[in-house]
């Protein structure tokens, strides 16, 4: 029995507090604002890293994207991660969901042997939550979405999985590969290990694959194969609100509210 | 480019609706679909239908002609039983190469997201998830979906103009079901399914499913932040009064005061209430989004310069464990609590 390989598709996000929308352009502003893991992902690698504690094997970072996203992407290996892939190509750019999982499903077709591809939920920049599904799709595997818990079993070739829903929950269970997305806040992500620190901030080595390297169907790659444009930005309008501040003792200020409760039902 | 299956000469001036049902019933959030969709047709002069995948579901169409489809795609199959991701969307993506709709709708439920996102893949189309906003521009017949990132505070308008279906999902309580009508007739279309079962590789091994909380149709909504330091029963009587729920941001949550499903916002549920009780609640932007259709928002918070005193209409500076129980004893007083809708 091979050991379980899982990789983890992680995106570097700028993060959502630093982002502004130039008011002229309708551009987002991101000079000197900070990028980091996109949160959600950090449960997705935290889940495969408690998967190769309990069963040993492997874990790859994977992520789309330039190379200045290299350094963020090493917090990864100092967590526990063996290595990280960066698919990085100017033919890349501009990809929307169904470009993305496309190229993401070809640098994991090129990897050879995987069991478990594990996503977070959605992105605090996009939250589109479909990578996941279209993953699947292209790799023609099953999924199992938004789980707060995952077991694998490598002798029967599965994967389990709960899944927990308005007022209650599911156990799932689908054949390895399959791809998998772990609900928000399902674990804490673990600290970085210090012990890895030098290793993977300075030795470690990212690999970096192109379109060529991924033969890539140049059609279905970055905006070409994006369906999808926007069309317009804005920040997002806040609701006018009154903002009136009441004041007096808590006895007093209840009466108003009390008042103000009936008025407004 | 990468090309849809079917473009947009081929296409039908025809909204779709992808109606979830279960235990028997549309979801909420199908019928909010009809609704917007149903103004969509009207303004430009489309058709308006629903997709309903299940077995034995045909009882479900008089509650889509009701709330706007002028027709029922119907789908019947013993493999569509129970959700599943490979049955149904092998269901529905025979439907659409047949139907050739223009648009098609879907709920931003977990299924509905497992659904879309696959079939946004087999039809080589573009996909818009988590729309907070729908238009159709009626010159163009192109769909422009308004959605939000960045924990809300950016909106991106999104269309795909060259593909077909253009593929949206909503949440539900983003937009809200007309009133319906139970007069309204539609045309039942049954449409053969090909499905084999070993199409399917899911297994349901476990489900306990109970009757549940859904925040997105409470008229008040009392919620929680850290500032609550784990006393939800205090909020639990405020909103036992006043006929409403209890929420909370995410904190709370992951600490195990409230349950999951009861988190408010861009994680959790988006609630449209009447009135927004904010207690000890911060006001960042991924909790905010879960309240800004409130109609009107109360804060209470210690801290004065608490980001929450931006979207409320009334602000109190002060301990949720006084001003609360002030509240309480104030409605109590009163006689009675505020009469029920």
């Amino acid at each position: 029995m091979r050991e379980l390989h899982s990789v983890v598709c992680v995106k570097v996000v700028p993060k959502p507090e630093e982002i502004r929308v130039d008011p002229e352009t309708r551009l987002l502003l991101r000079q000197g604002v900070r990028s980091e893991i996109n949160p959600p992902d950090m449960n997705a690698l935290e889940m495969a890293l408690a998967l190769k504690d309990r069963y040993g094997g492997w874990v790859t970072v994977l992520s789309m994207g330039p190379s200045f996203f290299e350094p963020d992407l090493r917090v990864g290996l100092a967590m526990g991660a063996d290595r990280v892939i960066l698919l990085s190509d100017r033919a890349f750019a501009g990809a929307d969901t169904l470009a993305t999982t496309y190229t993401l499903a070809r640098g994991i077709r090129r990897m050879g042997d995987v069991h478990l591809i594990l996503c977070g939920e959605e992105s605090s920049d996009g939250a589109t939550g479909q990578v996941p599904p279209g993953l699947a799709e292209w790799l023609g595997i099953g999924q199992l979405t938004l789980l707060t818990a995952l077991d694998v079993d490598m002798s029967r070739k599965t994967a389990r999985g709960r899944r927990e829903f308005k007022g209650g929950y599911e156990v799932l269970e689908v054949p390895l590969p399959c791809v998998v997305s772990v609900k928000t806040a399902a674990n804490e992500p673990r600290f970085m290990d210090y012990q890895r620190k030098a290793w993977a901030f300075e030795e470690a080595r990212v690999s970096v694959w192109t379109a060529a390297d991924l033969d890539a169907d140049p059609e279905l790659i970055g905006f070409s194969g994006s369906p999808t444009t926007v069309s317009g930005l804005a920040e997002a309008p806040t609701r006018a609100r009154k903002r009136e501040f009441l004041r007096g003792t808590p006895e007093e200020v209840a009466r108003v509210l009390a008042i103000i409760l009936k008025e407004n039902r | 480019m990468v090309a849809s299956l079917y473009g947009i000469d081929e296409a039908n001036q025809t909204i779709w609706v992808y109606l979830e049902h279960e235990e028997g019933r549309l979801a909420g959030v199908s019928l909010e679909l009809l609704a917007r969709g149903r103004q969509m047709a009207d303004q430009a002069g489309w058709e308006l239908a629903g997709l309903l995948p299940g077995h034995e579901v045909a009882h479900l169409s008089p509650a889509a002609f009701a709330q706007g489809a002028d027709r029922v795609w119907l789908l019947e199959h013993p493999l569509l039983e129970h959700f599943t991701v490979e049955a149904y969307t092998q269901a529905a993506y025979q439907a659409i190469l047949k139907g050739k709709p223009s648009i098609l709708l879907c709920g931003a439920t977990p299924n509905g997201r497992d659904l879309t996102g696959r079939l946004a893949v087999r039809l080589r189309s573009g996909l818009n998830a988590d729309c907070t906003g729908l238009r159709l521009n009626q010159q163009t017949g192109v769909l422009v979906s308004e959605v939000s990132g960045f924990g809300g505070g950016i909106l991106a308008l999104i269309e795909a103009p060259r593909h077909r279906p253009q593929m949206a999902t909503v949440r539900p309580g983003v937009f809200s079901a007309g009133e319906a009508d139970p007069r309204r007739k539609g045309e039942l279309v049954r449409l053969g399914v090909e499905l084999d079962e070993c199409l399917v590789h899911t297994r349901l091994i476990e489900r306990l499913s109970g009757p549940g909380v859904d925040l997105t149709g409470t008229a008040v909504l009392v919620a929680g932040g850290r500032g609550v330091d784990g006393d939800f029963e205090l909020l639990r009587e405020l909103a036992d009064l006043l006929g409403g729920e209890v929420g909370a941001t995410r904190p709370p949550v992951d600490e195990g005061h409230v349950k999951r499903e009861r988190q408010i916002g861009q994680t959790g549920v988006v609630c449209s209430p009447e009135i927004a009780i904010c207690c000890g609640i911060s006001g960042a932007f991924h909790f905010v989004v879960g309240i800004e259709k409130a109609g009107t928002v109360i804060a209470i918070n210690s801290d004065p310069e608490a980001a929450i005193f931006d979207y409320a209409d009334y602000c109190i500076v002060g301990d949720v464990h006084q001003i609360v129980p002030a509240l309480v004893a104030a409605l109590k007083q009163e006689g009675q609590a505020v009469p029920a809708l």
